[in-house]
């Protein structure tokens, strides 16, 4: 075990994951992640907390992460490289694992010019593969970036974002496979509604031996109104929806549940395919749907595992 | 060469609000290649504010002059006598030659009248475009003549990411992604393996990050 995180053990026993995403509120309203958590705990293995996602002000991804946990639900903390340079992003790692954070998932992050602060200056010290390599080798060689050792590693289960729905196309598979040279335990995918497309992607991955390396998590975004795919399709950068969806969800009776219906069709046809360790079902701002989404596409109940008795973080000395 | 854009004229008139005397000066360098502050520029620019003050009925008195460039001590220096009579420089050199003249004469108050934007080329007439960010340790061998640092919006060195689409970068569909561009030249190279390669964080300590920095060659130095 690298973290012994609750995503881990599922992934490595060989059982079909389930993660879910959270995005922080826009305040300091730490109650309702507490309160969104209940939506989660028991139907999905852990939940991702978004980094300042589309460059938005939101409670930060740590602070989130470690309220989640303390409810009770495994969270994996997203680190986008956007607006922090290597000295903060080892630190908050450093205090992120202190504090019982086991995964992290390392992305660049969207550009600041999406977001309520356009103004703001735009770091990327490093980016992405250059994090994936510095959380590696925090944990594996317990050493920072510059080389200097440390005496507790951060021991984390890391991973990594693939979109096989931007371009170019062929050359989305070598990044991945860099991606997972450089570190990536784990692959969160965009969110698929384009199964053929996700397909080929897969095609390649296996033709490169990755789902042996790394476990592949297809991204499922539940939408429930045809406005919501229409909006994915013109506005969200590298994300392919089909018409005949779009066509469906508009003459849908009653798109709530539509929205339902094809997100578990979504996940059996993506369960189907050989490479695929798990799905990571993105809720944006409909959090109440997860627990009858996982329960309508078989995936209950959730594994459990024996609690380990301390977290490596808690047997650390605290220094004066 | 250094790009330039003039800043507004109500900006340039609040610039030299209550200045009896302004010596406008431009710059035979990169503001006159790409015509933003060399010596016609600096003509049209006097005339627009001789023609605002006689509307205002206010008296003003512009002396003009472009040297060969604002950014060398010996060029800069022939300015002194025009400087004394100004109670206000107002350049239209790049950031440099404003720094400058300032730097040439303490006692003056130098004032901007550009916006210096980047390094960049021409791309067709009235078009220049960011070509360089100035890093310090260019690593343009590895991607095939184009700059990851400058041209893909978030500098990233083992690209693209996941916003590129149809060729474009997720920032503005006007801009192309760095990225797209050095895969398809590594590609039609036969280099695509380079990419293949992490590459490891880039030390911007030769860059800006690192502090100001200066370049000395003893071999030029007497
Ligand atoms: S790598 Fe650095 S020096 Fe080379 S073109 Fe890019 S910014 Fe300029
Ligand atoms: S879309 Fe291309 S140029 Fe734009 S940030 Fe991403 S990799 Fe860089």
């Amino acid at each position: 075990m690298k973290s012994g995180s609750n995503l881990e053990k599922v992934l490595t026993s060989g059982q079909f994951a389930v993660c879910g995403e959270m995005g922080p509120p826009q305040s300091a309203d730490g109650k309702s992640i507490k309160k969104k958590a209940e939506y989660f705990r028991g139907y999905v293995d852990s939940v991702n907390l978004t980094d300042n996602q589309t460059a938005i002000v939101r409670l930060s991804s740590i602070a989130s992460a470690h309220l989640l946990l303390d409810a009770g639900v495994e969270p994996v903390m997203q680190m986008t490289c956007r607006d922090r340079n290597r000295i903060a992003i080892q630190s908050d790692v450093l205090g992120a694992y202190a504090l019982g954070i086991k995964n992290i998932l390392a992305i660049s992050g969207d550009h600041q010019k999406f977001g309520n602060h356009p103004q703001s200056k735009n770091v990327y010290d490093i980016d992405s593969l250059q994090l994936l390599q510095i959380l590696k080798n925090m944990r594996d060689e317990k050493k920072f970036q510059n080389g200097e050792e440390m005496k507790v590693e951060p021991r984390l289960f890391i991973g990594a974002a693939a979109n096989p729905f931007a371009d170019p196309f062929e050359f989305r598979v070598l990044r991945l496979a860099k991606k997972v040279k450089a570190g990536a335990d784990f692959i969160q995918t965009q969110g698929v509604f384009d199964v053929p497309r996700f397909k080929r992607w897969m095609e390649m991955v296996r033709d490169l031996g990755l789902p042996e390396k790394t476990f592949i998590l297809a991204g499922i975004i539940p939408v429930r109104s045809v406005k919501a795919l229409q909006y994915m399709k013109s506005e969200v950068a590298g994300m392919s929806v089909p018409d005949e969806l779009i066509e469906r969800m508009s003459k849908a009776a009653k798109p709530q549940e539509e929205g339902v219906k094809i997100a578990v069709e979504l996940i059996q046809q993506l369960r189907e395919i050989k490479g695929v360790h798990g799905v990571h079902i993105m809720p944006v701002m409909w959090e109440q749907v997860i627990p009858q989404l996982v329960e309508q596409a078989g995936l209950l109940p959730r594994p459990r595992f024996e609690e380990e008795q301390t977290t490596p973080a808690k047997e650390a000395p605290a220094k004066g | 060469m250094i790009v330039a854009e003039r800043k507004p004229l109500e900006e340039i008139l609040r610039l030299i609000d209550g200045a009896k005397t302004v010596l406008l000066t431009g710059c035979g360098g990169c503001v006159t290649v790409h015509m933003a502050g060399g010596e016609k520029e600096v003509e049209v620019l006097a005339s627009l504010l001789r023609l605002h003050y006689k509307k205002e009925d206010k008296p003003i008195k512009i002396l003009t002059q472009t040297v060969t460039r604002q950014c060398e001590p010996e060029y800069v220096r022939e300015l002194a006598d025009n400087v004394d009579k100004a109670a206000v420089v107002l350049s239209m050199g790049c950031g440099v030659g404003v720094q400058f003249i300032a730097e040439n004469f303490p006692k003056a108050w130098v004032v901007p009248a550009l916006n210096t934007k980047f390094a960049g080329a021409t791309l067709e007439a009235g078009v220049w475009a960011e070509r360089c960010g100035l890093c310090g340790e260019c690593i343009l061998y590895k991607t095939g003549g184009i700059c990851p640092v400058i041209r893909c919006s978030k500098s990233l060195l083992n690209g693209p990411c996941g916003g590129s689409q149809n060729g474009k970068c997720e920032v503005d569909p006007e801009i192309d992604c760095a990225w797209q561009l050095i895969h398809d030249r590594m590609k039609d190279l036969g280099k695509l393996d380079l990419l293949l390669e992490i590459e490891p964080p880039k030390d911007w300590s030769k860059a800006r990050d690192g502090g100001p920095r200066k370049v000395m060659r003893e071999d030029m130095r007497f």
